[in-house]
């Protein structure tokens, strides 16, 4: 496939932007049974929501650059039934609806207490919109992914792994702009967020690492001769049918050498997974913005080229109907 | 249930493009709007095409034939791109089983054509929706044009009839007869999509001449064979009655 931009951006920024909210309220899940320190509501809870929503934000409008008409958007939340599209486009806003009420409650510290928990806890709406808000980061990976993984002839693609793929690169980037962002508002919660950080990135390292080896051994289904229908080992393609390219070419070939696709693949795997573990690791003793920016902006560059990497490497049966290119 | 489809025979098919160019002309003129060309006169030319003929050169030298292979939408009978479009844009007629985009509800997100394992779809870059092959639905059921001319527009012009067209669910259809009189298959069954255009195979007329022909089977007596050969000097039957 060839890679669209703007599709590289959504599923990335909306990635970080999920992983940033499961940060947020990872760490007010522990405040509640008082393994860490509570937070203050505004500088910690309502600002990180607010970052939270403008990754969310910004991936929806490049979501948008991707359609041909984005003024009919709408449309698209009419065929949830069978569109994992379509549940998409109506779970990404009802998420960043929970993100901003959970960022307005903190920030209005609206707290009425909803239940209470045997030992004296109390629940309060901020840990009942954060349970919500969880649930609907997890359903939004799973969207994004199965967008993917749903279609059985891109078999790259069509695997359990796309989806833990999604979840885990999507929380490792958040939790490491979580490091970076508790460093900042100067709450001693980075050291927390840094070790789940680099837990997520191994995890993230080895089912990133599975699916490789396993596009790296799939043998296609389809050949020249199932496509067209005739036996024969030797069948050479004299003509395409077009003069110049049409959309098949353009859409389906992302045009680069092997040695591109392999340095692309390279270059991920060290920005995604080498590099931010040791930075997050140094970035723990103390608070340390500067380094911990500098670990999520590495991871976020290398995740750019990790989704490159995972259109470019999905070979469409299509190709095989333009011999010259494939 | 009906469902309509093109048989495309590949041992008729000379590659004339002839049914490229008539799909063209009648789906640019329609009320759905034009299909898009950039560069028609220069250099890199591209445009929207619902339908497309490929070449194959099969085998080795000296034993090669040249294919030609038109492709369009398959209209499959289990199409995937239909489920994934996230507007209802593409959907699948009941009534005849045409796969077809409502131009008018189509974001272009391109999902459907990422759907189809054929590269069927093609998006109309100055439409910037999704368009494919309609079975010319505004011609096959338009009371204006005489009986014989509802059909699709490549049908009609291919100059060999390499294109038949009916519905593939009456067995007594011409279609469905040449499907099974002539071995007609479907592209990528693979994927299970039960394409409902098929192809007819190129076929060899052969006939193998074997030892007991060149013999009469009726003389077993080899009487013929006992008859005195007259040496080659002698006059033959013709000489004889001229002389
Ligand atoms: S050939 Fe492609 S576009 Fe046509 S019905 Fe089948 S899957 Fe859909
Ligand atoms: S490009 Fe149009 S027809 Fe295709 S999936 Fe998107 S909205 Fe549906």
């Amino acid at each position: 496939m060839n890679p669209a931009f703007s599709v590289i951006l959504l599923t990335t920024l909306l990635g970080a932007g999920q992983g940033l909210f499961l940060a947020l309220f990872t760490a007010q899940s522990y405040a509640l049974f008082d393994l860490l320190p509570q937070q203050d509501s505004r500088s910690f809870y309502a600002s990180g929501s607010l970052t939270a929503l403008a990754l969310l934000a910004a991936g929806l409008g490049a979501s948008f650059f991707h359609l041909g008409r984005p003024e009919r958007a709408w449309r698209s939340a009419a065929q949830w039934r069978t569109s994992w599209l379509s549940r998409e486009t109506i779970v990404l806003p009802a998420f960043m609806a929970l993100v901003f009420l959970y960022g307005v409650a903190h920030w209005f510290g609206w707290k009425p207490v909803a239940a209470t928990l045997p030992a004296g806890i109390a629940i309060d709406a901020t840990l009942v919109l954060g349970l919500l808000g969880t649930v609907l980061a997890f359903l939004l990976f799973l969207c994004t992914a199965m967008i993917y993984a749903c279609l059985p002839f891109l078999r790259e693609w069509h695997s359990p792994l796309t989806v833990l793929n999604y979840i885990l690169l999507g929380g490792s980037s958040g939790f490491t702009l979580a490091t970076a962002f508790a460093a900042l508002a100067g709450s001693g919660l980075s050291r927390f967020f840094a070790t789940w950080a680099i837990i997520l990135t191994a995890a993230a390292f080895v089912s990133r690492g599975a699916s490789l080896l396993r596009n790296a051994r799939l043998k296609p289904r389809s050949t020249l001769q199932t496509a067209i229908g005739i036996k024969h080992p030797r069948i050479v393609q004299t003509s395409h049918g077009s003069t110049g390219g049409t959309f098949n070419t353009r859409e389906f070939f992302h045009g680069r050498t092997r040695l591109f696709l392999r340095s692309i693949k390279w270059l991920f795997l060290v920005a995604v997974f080498a590099a931010p573990i040791p930075l997050l690791a140094a970035a723990m003793p103390g608070p340390a913005p500067a380094i911990a920016l500098l670990a999520f902006a590495i991871q976020y560059a290398g995740l750019l080229a990790e989704r490159w990497y995972f259109f470019a490497e999905a070979n469409h049966p299509q190709n095989l109907y333009y011999q010259a290119i494939a | 249930m009906t469902q309509l489809a093109l048989v495309i025979d590949l041992n008729v098919c000379v590659g004339c493009h002839a049914c490229v160019t008539s799909c063209k002309q009648w789906n640019t003129s329609g009320a759905a709007g034009p299909l898009a060309d950039f560069n028609p006169y220069d250099g890199d030319p591209t445009g929207t095409f619902f339908n497309r003929v490929q070449s194959f050169e099969v085998g080795e030298f000296p034993n090669t034939q040249t294919v030609h292979f038109p492709k369009s939408c398959l209209h499959c009978e289990d199409p995937p791109c239909v489920p994934v479009c996230p507007t209802g844009a593409s959907y699948k007629r009941a009534e005849d089983g045409i796969v077809l985009v409502d131009y008018d509800k189509c974001i272009g997100c391109k999902y459907c054509a990422w759907a189809c394992p054929y590269g069927a779809r093609e998006i109309d870059e100055s439409r910037k929706v999704m368009t494919k092959c309609t079975l010319c639905v505004d011609r096959i059921y338009d009371p204006a044009l005489p009986e014989r001319e509802r059909k699709p527009a490549c049908v009609l012009a291919c100059p060999t009839s390499a294109r038949l067209f009916g519905d593939i669910h009456d067995p007594d259809s011409a279609v469905s007869q040449a499907i099974r009189d002539n071995a007609g298959y479907a592209l990528m069954p693979e994927w299970g999509t039960h394409p409902a255009n098929h192809y007819l195979p190129r076929r060899k007329t052969q006939r193998h001449v074997h030892a007991d022909e060149l013999e009469r089977a009726d003389n077993p007596l080899k009487i013929d064979g006992l008859l005195p050969k007259p040496a080659k000097t002698e006059p033959s039957l013709d000489d004889v009655t001229s002389w």
